[in-house]
Order: structure tokens, then C-alpha cells, then sequence
């Protein structure tokens, strides 16, 4: 399935672009991510756990940035096998440009993601709405772990699923940036 | 065989209740499931979640270790088993061989569908076997899948098996040397309608999913099989001699109570074969028991045509030729009958009921990364039947004719009918159930209900199929010339006990068809004596003849000849033992009731005695005669049997919705000689509900990925009691099959056939009487589909 759209974020591209690199702001952007470890350039092992209509799953898979055009530019690639339930893969290429003012960010985002397994066979009415809740809530997130760092933080577990570790203890990597 | 009005009250023509629905309706019946060996292990598939890749590598050891695994088997334990085999081998139109991939017990190098087994675990309990199978690593490089026909056979498309030349099975042209006939038959025609559509692909879903137990005694190298076939003995002979290489009196295969078929439980499956083999791999019985989420992706599916059919038409609307060009999906691999059912299940019905003249099929089979797609309950005569009705339908619209008689004016009026797509209709009688069908469906009223209709803001539509089917496929030495790869006979035993009792082995196999019921009818009309005196054993290959099975409608037609064939012997055997009783002349015994007598005197000996004769021969002509009373006979038919039928279907369509309802379904079938009345009329409606389904609900999808779309019930919508009408089921046109015994033609199939077409005609004439010109609908005929028709 593929979604495409758009939503404006309160900081500029720079910053945005720092945390779309930043793992722990992926780690806590990912509905149901448990953990994530890795770097940008060699890609991130991430574990996530989701319900797809009657299917529960923990995924495990990687995470990968490619394509990367430093501070426009990058797609963001998983690769997530669920065991007895299948599998999930996607991407999403995600652009940004400054707004007029250059304080604010446009950030587009194409996503096409694929399932398999039972995922696919049980799932497959609610796998289009709950792919557009997954890239919804990643992007709502992310646009708040950006905008509002500090009531991120405070941000409470991860939406869709009960069991998911706290997305707390978010490092202040905006302080780290502005070396506050 | 003549109905005898004054036959006992459980012969032929009565409508005995069911003797195994006490077993089935009280929770006794003995099914493949209910089977636990001793020491028994528990097999799990590991299962393709692509449809096309590459197995780069396979680590078990993980899986291996986990508690309670016994072992965890991949292709490379099969390195010496053969590949499941297909049972027809059709010639394209080139005069090539179809290209015949190999398919191995467990993925070898690739997968190739959604479901291919790539390992098994066997394990103490089913859940440590699951679980296992989740630690088994699988690095598989994913392919880019086909899936839609036509993009299977475009030029550089990816390939299923790589050793083939391209996707496409084979391009069969029937019959060849009349295509250019048929083409200037075009040129010159007053009329040509063309109508392209979709046999929808469908899932068998029997009950009953499968189940196979494999079990293997060292001491006596014995092999057994417990699984849930429709034909036992094909089972015996494709796994024994072509998969593992055990001679069939080494090999015993057991098909017990078995809870539907509808064709899916017809082949030989990989995970028959695994069990069997695993069995003696590791000296324990294994079983393995489908889950439903399974059967969706691994029996085999059904149906899946895409065709474009014509139909030239001179300017007294005679039919003077038509023309088929069909895509067939074979799945990713030859399930074991697939070549055959678009072909010479196909092809040789596309004359319908009708005198056409001129008529070219063409078929290509394709292979795609879906599950194997084969017989399905009709199995090609569906296909053609559904082309053919929808295509009269349309024509008599585009004409300004009535359907009924553009239909009649068409008729096949004199038999035997040569077709010119080889076969030739021994008899029928197509006007006659018409006729009966226009009474019984009250076509004459249809006007004031439509009315009626009209008033509360409803169509009503009102269809009509007609069909002409051929059951019992035959005769072997045809079949075999046409590329089927084993004989289609069929056989039996009747043993009668010292105290008359009788014990009938047939190689036929009931599995809802309620062959323990009418079987014995036939022997015991035959004889004279109650049908309790009778017992039907069938189902297993260690104490039945070796038969074929049961599929094609073909069990009474053949089966049933063949016991009538053996019960004769029987019965010549005990007049000379009755002649010998009565001091009288072999040609002077009569059988009446159950008892001997000499013509034209009032001795008599009745049956017990001269069964009691053979087997405790004292009084007994031994120089003679061999003492006993058993016999055996195989039947091969001399043709197939042509069963027909007229179909109506009244609907209501509500324009708001687009939502279908069937307010009354019509059948009236000619299925020749009638054994069981209510059994057939239970056949009729379970056919009819299954293909009301495929016209209205059911529908097989994948998406662009291989991915199966409908692999539950929650996507797969299977029909239900309140989705039927109460159905106006008749067999009372009678023409009897002129070369079986009894003169019984089968009737498990027509109401899958007939009905689809009916349903789909009803529900186009619901749109035009409305003011919607909408000229077809592929099936199913959702209401989404329907209303977007309305609506275009």
C-alpha cells in the first residue's frame, strides 16, 4: 500500500534533520518500538511490537537510512519479520524544505509498505487504515519530539500497544544539540 | 435397469434415510482426526510467507534443540524421494507435451507460493513443533512474484521455475483442424456477440480440513496411511510408485470418514507423503492436522479463468460457430488432475445443449505464485457452462429475442449427438426440462411479481441456464490417448456371507455422497433381500479392489456399474447353486424376493440357503462348482454419462444498494435413472448453494505481491442458510444413460454448474427491465459490484 502527505513542523530543516538521524528520537517515534540500537550509517536493529487486525506480533528487523541527501532528503527503510505471523516491510522517503520564513519545515513523506503471512491473510481488511495510523503516529510524534521537546518526554507510552516499554527517558538531544 | 414397482421398500427408487448420518449426526463417525496412534508425533509445516524467493539458507539448529523436537526435516532430507506427480499430461496445439515443472515434498531452492512448505518440524506435541518452527532461520533473497495471467506471459517476466522455457503450460487448441472453419464461420455470419469474463477463483473449503497420519511398522515394513482422500487408492499408487518407492502391498493408504471433498481432497498432497515418509524415518506414527488458516494456502483452489468467448449467429439466429480463447491458472506447481480440467473438462462441453456446428477452444494454462488451482466441485463444466449461458443470455438481449427461445430454437433434439468437440450425448431430452422448468418456476407469473417489485423500489430479475455436463469420465483407453495418465475404471466386491448377509468393497469412496445407503440399495434390489442386509466398506486400499475413487459425479455411473457387474456374477453363481438345490435346469432358476424358485413349479429355495450352500457345502455340486460365494468386477465405461438440466433463478436487486437477493431458485435435472431420491435432491441443493456462492459471495484474491487478500472467513464470505431460497429442486425428466446398467447419469456436481450462470442472467435481467444497460458483472456479484454497474 502506499500513503503520501505532508505536515508542517515548527523548527527548521536543520533541526529537524538532526532528529530524523538521531536513533533514540526513531526509537521513540516507532509505534510500539522496545528497543533500537545502531547508528545511521550502519542502520539500526529494532524491535516493535504491533497488532494488525487479530494478529499480534513482535517484530524484529532493521532500520535503515539510505538515499541520504544531507538536510533534504532520506528514506527510511524496515525491514520487520514477525515469526509465525509474517512480515512487514516499508519505507518511507521522507523530503524537507524550508517554509518561507525558513523557521518552519515541510516535511512530505511517501510511504509503500508490504505484508506477508498471516499478517496478510487475517489482517488484510484493516491493513490499509492501520498503516495510516502507524505513518500518522510516527510522523505526530516525531513532529512533537521536534516542536516540543520537553512534553515529549512526558509523552506516555507508545499509543497502540499496552506493553510497550515507556517512550520516556528520551535523551534532551535538542539540549545536546544547543549544548544546554 | 427398469424401476420394479414391487422391489422391497429399500431398493432402487426408495428414499431411504442416510444409514451413516446416525454415525455423522450423533458425533460417532471416525474421521482422519479422531486417529491417535501410540507414540504418535506431531508435524508442523513451516510455511512461505513470500510468494516467489529464492532459500538462500536454512538453520534448524535452534529449532532443533528446542524441547520436545524429535527432528526438523527440509528438501535436503528428500534428496531421494521423488516429486509429487501430475496424472495428465496435455498436448499443446503444436503437438508439444505441456511443460511439467517439478514439485518437490518440501521447497527446494525456491518458493514458490504463499503456503509451499519449506521444513517441518516433528515434535512430542503439536505446540513444541509450533513453537520450533518460529526458531527456524530461513534467509530467503524475495523475487518479484507473478500473479495476473496475462503479465505471466509477457515477454521477460519472472519466472516460477527457472527451468522452464516461460510461464505458459501449454496452448491447446480444440479442435485444431476446425479453427479456420470456424473463422470463416465468423466472416460469414449475420450476428456475432463476444463477451469477455472471469471464472472467478474459489477455495474448496470442505468441512473436513485435510489430515494425514502416517504410521510404519519396521518389524513387518509396513507402511500406512491415514488421510483424508477422496481416492485412496490413486493416493497408494502415486506416493507408493512415484514419491517414495514403496511397492502398494508394502503400502496400505486409509481414507475413514471423510468431512467433504469438492475435488481438494481428490490429489496427492506433500504433506501425505512427508507423513508417511517421516514415519519411517523416525519409526513413530506422525501426524499432521490442517489448520483452516493452512487450507487457504495449501489445498488446492479452484476455477480462475479469464476468457473471451464468441458466438456467430446466421440471420434466423441459428448458432452457426463459437470461439474461446481462455487463460487458466495453473498455480505455482501441477496439482495432480490441473492440465485436464481446462482442457478435457472444458473444451469437450463447449457445445452446451446446443447444435452448433463449428466450434475452436483455445486454452493456455499458465503457472503464477499462487497455490495450485484444480478440480473443484464441476471442474471445467462450469466454466463452460457459465461462458456458454452467459453468452445465449447476452445474445438473446442483443438480438431483442426471448432467452427461452433463442435457447429452444438451438436445441440438441437427437441423440446420440456427435459434438464437434469430440464427445457424443447418448441421450437427453432438453425441451422436456425446459418445459418442466417453466412450470415448477412459474415463469408465467414472473411479469406480476416483477410488478409487484416495482412497487416497493425493487428489480426483480428472472435467469435461465441451461447445462449439459459428463460425468464418469471414460473410456480408459480415450482417456489415455487424451494424456491421462491412469485407467478410470472402477471396481468391486460382493461378498455374501454363509447366512446371506452381504459385505460390498467398492473402490468408490463416499465422503458425503452417501454411497453406504445407495449402494446397498442396488444390491439388494438386485437380489430381493432388505438393503440392511447389505454393508458397504470402501475407504481402504487393504480390503477394498483397487479402484479410482470418487470424483467427476462419476460413483453410481461406474462404481455402481461395477457392482452391479459383480452382484451379477454373484447372482449367476447362485442360481447354479439353487439349480443344483432344486434338481432343476440353470435356465429354469428365476430370482424373485429373495428367493429361488423353478419356472413355471412352486419349488423354491430361498436366498439364506443357497448362501449357506456355498459355504457349507454338503449338499453341493463340488465338481462344478468352487465352493463360496464372492465376486469381483471391475467396470470401465463405455462413455461418459451426459446429465442436463434447466435452471431459473428469480432476484431482486435493490437499486440503492446494489444488494442481491434470491427469492427462488428452480431445478429441474436429468440425471437418468434415479437410485435415492432424496439423496440426489440433497446433492442438487448442496451443488446449488455452492454455486450460488461463487455467483454471489465467494472470491479468491491476491494481491499484487502474492499475498492471499482472503485467507479466513473474516475476507472469504462463504454462503450461509439465510443467503439461499427454499430451492424448487425436480428429477422427474428421465432419459436413461444408455450404456451403464443402471442407467444413472450422476448428479453431485450439476447444481454447481448450472446455477452460476442462472444467478448472474437474473441479476442483468433485474438491471435492464430497470432502465440499466448493463450488459454483464463478473462474478461475485457483490453489491458493491452491482451498484457500481447501476451507477457507471
Amino acid at each position: 500500500m502506499k500513503l503520501t502527505d505532508e505536515r508542517i513542523i515548527a523548527a527548521p530543516p536543520a533541526t529537524v534533520w538532526t532528529a530524523i538521524l538521531d536513533p533514540e528520537v526513531l526509537k521513540a517515534c516507532i509505534p510500539g518500538c522496545e528497543s533500537m540500537t545502531g547508528s545511521p550509517e550502519d542502520g539500526f536493529e529494532a524491535v516493535v511490537v504491533q497488532k494488525v487486525g487479530p494478529v499480534k506480533a513482535r517484530f524484529t528487523g532493521i532500520v535503515t537510512l539510505t538515499d541520504i541527501l544531507p538536510g533534504e532528503a532520506v528514506t527510511i527503510s524496515g525491514d520487520g519479520k514477525g515469526g509465525v505471523a509474517g512480515f512487514a516491510k516499508g519505507g518511507a522517503r521522507v523530503t524537507l524544505r524550508p517554509d518561507e520564513t525558513g523557521e518552519r519545515t515541510m516535511l512530505a513523506y511517501d510511504v509503500d509498505a508490504n505484508v506477508g503471512g498471516k499478517i496478510a491473510q487475517l489482517g488484510s481488511r484493516v491493513i490499509d487504515s492501520f498503516a495510516k495510523k502507524f505513518a500518522d503516529d510516527f510522523f505526530q510524534r516525531f513532529q512533537t519530539a521536534v516542536e516540543e521537546p520537553a512534553e515529549a518526554e512526558d509523552m506516555p507510552a507508545a499509543v497502540a500497544v499496552g506493553e510497550t516499554e515507556p517512550a520516556a527517558r528520551r535523551t534532551g538531544w535538542l539540549k545536546r544539540l544547543t549544548g544546554g | 435397469m427398469p424401476k420394479d414397482t414391487s422391489a422391497p421398500a429399500t431398493g432402487i427408487g426408495a428414499a431411504t434415510k442416510r444409514r451413516e448420518d446416525i454415525r455423522f449426526l450423533t458425533g460417532r463417525g471416525r474421521y482422519t482426526d479422531d486417529i491417535n496412534l501410540r507414540g504418535q508425533a506431531h508435524a508442523h509445516f513451516l510455511r512461505s510467507d513470500v510468494a516467489h524467493g529464492r532459500i538462500r539458507s536454512i538453520d534448524t539448529a535452534a529449532a532443533e534443540a528446542m524441547p520436545g523436537v524429535i527432528k526438523v526435516f527440509t528438501a535436503a532430507d528428500f534428496a531421494s524421494a521423488g516429486g509429487l506427480p501430475c496424472g495428465w499430461q496435455v498436448t499443446d496445439r503444436f503437438g508439444q507435451p505441456m511443460q511439467e515443472p517439478k514439485h518437490p515434498i518440501l521447497a527446494d531452492g525456491k518458493v514458490r507460493h504463499v503456503g509451499d512448505p519449506i521444513a517441518c518440524v516433528v515434535a512430542e506435541t503439536l505446540d513444541q513443533a509450533r513453537d520450533a518452527a518460529d526458531a527456524i532461520v530461513v534467509d530467503i533473497e524475495d523475487l518479484p512474484a507473478v500473479i495476473d495471467m496475462k503479465a505471466a506471459l509477457a515477454e521477460g517476466a519472472p519466472k516460477v521455475h527457472d527451468e522452464l522455457t516461460s510461464n505458459l503450460c501449454y496452448d491447446w487448441g480444440f479442435v485444431e483442424e476446425n479453427k479456420a472453419a470456424v473463422e470463416q464461420a465468423f466472416r460469414d455470419a449475420a450476428h456475432v456477440v463476444s463477451l469477455d469474463l472471469v471464472n472467478n477463483r474459489l477455495v474448496a473449503n470442505p468441512m473436513e480440513p485435510r489430515v494425514a497420519v502416517g504410521d510404519y511398522d519396521f518389524a513387518t515394513d509396513m507402511h500406512t496411511l491415514y488421510t483424508t482422500s477422496q481416492n485412496p487408492h490413486v493416493i497408494r499408487l502415486l506416493m507408493g510408485a512415484f514419491v517414495l518407492g514403496i511397492p502398494e502391498h508394502r503400502l496400505r493408504v486409509v481414507a475413514p470418514d471423510v468431512g467433504g471433498g469438492f475435488g481438494s481432497k481428490i490429489y496427492h498432497y506433500a504433506e501425505e507423503a512427508f507423513c508417511t515418509a517421516a514415519a519411517k524415518a523416525l519409526r513413530r506414527p506422525v501426524k499432521w492436522t490442517s489448520t483452516r488458516s493452512e487450507a487457504f494456502i495449501s489445498d488446492a483452489h479452484g476455477r480462475d479463468h479469464l476468457t473471451r468467448i464468441e458466438l456467430a449467429l446466421d440471420a434466423d439466429h441459428m448458432f452457426t460457430a463459437l470461439r474461446t480463447e481462455t487463460y487458466a491458472n495453473m498455480g505455482a506447481y501441477l496439482s495432480t488432475f490441473a492440465p485436464c480440467i481446462p482442457t478435457w473438462l472444458h473444451g469437450t462441453l463447449m457445445a452446451g445443449n446446443y447444435r452448433t456446428p463449428l466450434i475452436y477452444v483455445n486454452v493456455k494454462a499458465v503457472f503464477t505464485n499462487t497455490v495450485p488451482v484444480d478440480a473443484y466441485r464441476g471442474a471445467g463444466r462450469p466454466e463452460a457452462t457459465f461462458q456458454i449461458e452467459r453468452l445465449v443470455d447476452k445474445a438473446a438481449r442483443e438480438l431483442g429475442a426471448d432467452p427461452v427461445e433463442l435457447r429452444r430454437k438451438n436445441f440438441i433434439t437427437e441423440f446420440p449427438y456427435q459434438t464437434p468437440v469430440a464427445v457424443v450425448y447418448d441421450t437427453g431430452n432438453y425441451h422436456a426440462t425446459m418445459d418442466k422448468l417453466l412450470e415448477i418456476s412459474d415463469r408465467a407469473g414472473f411479469e406480476a411479481r416483477a410488478m409487484e417489485s416495482q412497487a416497493r423500489g425493487k428489480l426483480r430479475g428472472f435467469g435461465i441456464a441451461h447445462y449439459i455436463e459428463a460425468c464418469g469420465i471414460a473410456p480408459s483407453n480415450l482417456v489415455g490417448q487424451l494424456g491421462a495418465r491412469a485407467g478410470l475404471y472402477e471396481s468391486a466386491t460382493v461378498r455374501v456371507n454363509a447366512t446371506g448377509g452381504i459385505v460390498v468393497m467398492t473402490g468408490s469412496h463416499s465422503h458425503g455422497q452417501g454411497h453406504e445407503t445407495t449402494f446397498a440399495q442396488v444390491v439388494a434390489d438386485m437380489i430381493g433381500i432388505d438393503a440392511g442386509q447389505v454393508e458397504i466398506v470402501h475407504g481402504d486400499t487393504a480390503n477394498t479392489p483397487m479402484g479410482m475413487g470418487t470424483y467427476g459425479s462419476r460413483s453410481l455411473a461406474v462404481g455402481g456399474s461395477a457392482l452391479v457387474k459383480a452382484a451379477g456374477k454373484v447372482i449367476a453363481k447362485a442360481k447354479k447353486i439353487a439349480a443344483h438345490l432344486l434338481e432343476a435346469a440353470e435356465g429354469d432358476i428365476e430370482l424373485k424376493d429373495g428367493t429361488f424358485s423353478v419356472a413355471g413349479t412352486d419349488r423354491t429355495v430361498d436366498w439364506g440357503a443357497v448362501c449357506l450352500a456355498a459355504y457349507v457345502p454338503h449338499n453341493y455340486p463340488l465338481a462344478d462348482l468352487e465352493p463360496g460365494l464372492e465376486e469381483t468386477a471391475f467396470y470401465d465405461p463405455a462413455n461418459f454419462t451426459f446429465p442436463s438440466g434447466a435452471y431459473a433463478c428469480e432476484v431482486e436487486v435493490d437499486p440503492e444498494t446494489g444488494a442481491v437477493e434470491i427469492l427462488a431458485f428452480s431445478a429441474a435435472d436429468d440425471f437418468g435413472n434415479i437410485v435415492n431420491p432424496m439423496i440426489v435432491e440433497g446433492q442438487v441443493q448442496g451443488g446449488l448453494a455452492q454455486g450460488i456462492g461463487q455467483a454471489l459471495m465467494e472470491h479468491c484474491v491476491y494481491d499484487e505481491t502474492g499475498q492471499l487478500l482472503t485467507g479466513s472467513y473474516m475476507d472469504y464470505a462463504m454462503p450461509r442458510a439465510e443467503d439461499l431460497p427454499l430451492f424448487r429442486v425436480d428429477h422427474s425428466c428421465i432419459t436413461p444413460c444408455t450404456h451403464n446398467p443402471l442407467g444413472v447419469k450422476g448428479c453431485g456436481e450439476a447444481g454447481a454448474i448450472g446455477s452460476p450462470p442462472a444467478v448472474v442472467n437474473a441479476v442483468l435481467d433485474a438491471l435492464n427491465r430497470g432502465g440499466h444497460a448493463v450488459s454483464h458483472i463478473d462474478m461475485p456479484l457483490s453489491p458493491a459490484r452491482v451498484w457500481a454497474a447501476i451507477n457507471a
